[in-house]
């Protein structure tokens, strides 16, 4: 394992630590809206990176699958905090996500070519791995109402496709 | 009597003719489920999925007879024309999964 990939490996442990975090103290509707909003956010902008710097057609296919599902989860998203007047709540857990996101797009963004289609799937299913664990044990348990609850629930079982997804890309990339 | 036997028979025939016309098979997606996830179908029927979900899916074959494209809100279909027993899947949530059985005519 390069130093590179030690950094990517430490990066989403403290990722998973920040989304454990928001176990210890349960999170409002208005945080788990931000922290869910935040988390689709960041994957977004991994796939970006993917879009700008990969050349390999699954690589590119499944950053465009997960530019385009993201985008519509989180439009879903507004439009329901909208309707039920909730203002999503910027939080620890959410803070942590994106200064650990920004390491993690630093590290990737130094990388190239095989090694870099490899990172990002690997990526991939890790940081999935990590926010669904966090959706079914954490956020939806712990959102009270029943149309984000319901939310949540369809986008865990989207991102439950997206991690099966990447762990096919991470073995054709090896 | 024999006239409600013969009509009987006679309904029962055009019952069966009807049987072997080609039929659409609609499936619905919701959730990411396929449903009904097994169906049964004759060669010459058509498969038509309908996507009520907010992201995009596929209907892809595992021995890659067909591939189609299902847009949020839009629907799809296939004709089938060979038979056999085919699973399927959708490839963006390769977590939802479907099976068809065609029987020959």
């Amino acid at each position: 394992m390069s130093a590179r990939h030690l950094a990517i490996a430490s990066t989403i442990l403290l990722m998973s630590s920040a989304l454990a975090a928001a176990q210890d103290a349960k999170p409002t509707d208005p945080q788990i809206a931000h922290i869910a909003y935040t988390a689709g956010q960041i994957d977004i902008e991994a796939a970006q990176l993917a879009l700008k710097k990969s050349k390999n057609k699954a690589v590119r296919s499944f950053a465009e699958d997960m530019v385009r599902d993201h985008t519509a989860v989180n439009d879903k998203a507004l439009v329901l905090v909208k309707k039920l007047n909730v203002t999503p709540e910027d939080n620890a857990t959410s803070k942590a996500l994106q200064s650990q996101a920004k390491k993690e797009q630093a590290a990737l963004s130094k990388l190239s070519g095989k090694a870099f289609d490899a990172a990002y799937a690997k990526n991939e299913v890790a940081y999935h791995k990590t926010v669904n664990g966090a959706l079914e044990k954490t956020l939806i348990p712990s959102a009270s109402n029943d149309e984000l609850k319901d939310l949540l629930g369809t986008g865990l079982k989207i991102f439950q496709g997206h991690e099966e997804h990447a762990e096919h890309l991470a073995k054709e990339m090896k | 009597m024999r006239a409600i036997a013969c009509l009987c028979v006679g309904a029962a025939m055009v019952l069966g003719a009807s049987d072997t016309r080609a039929k659409t098979i609609r499936v619905e997606i919701s959730k990411l489920l396929f449903a009904p996830v097994e169906i049964k179908a004759r060669v010459g029927d058509e498969i038509e999925w309908v996507n009520n979900d907010f992201v995009a899916h596929t209907a892809t074959a595992r021995d890659d007879r067909f591939d189609v494209e299902l847009e949020p809100g839009k629907s799809g279909r296939v004709t089938l024309e060979k038979a056999g027993a085919v699973d399927y899947y959708c490839r963006y949530h390769p977590n939802m999964t479907g099976r068809v059985s065609v029987s020959g005519q």
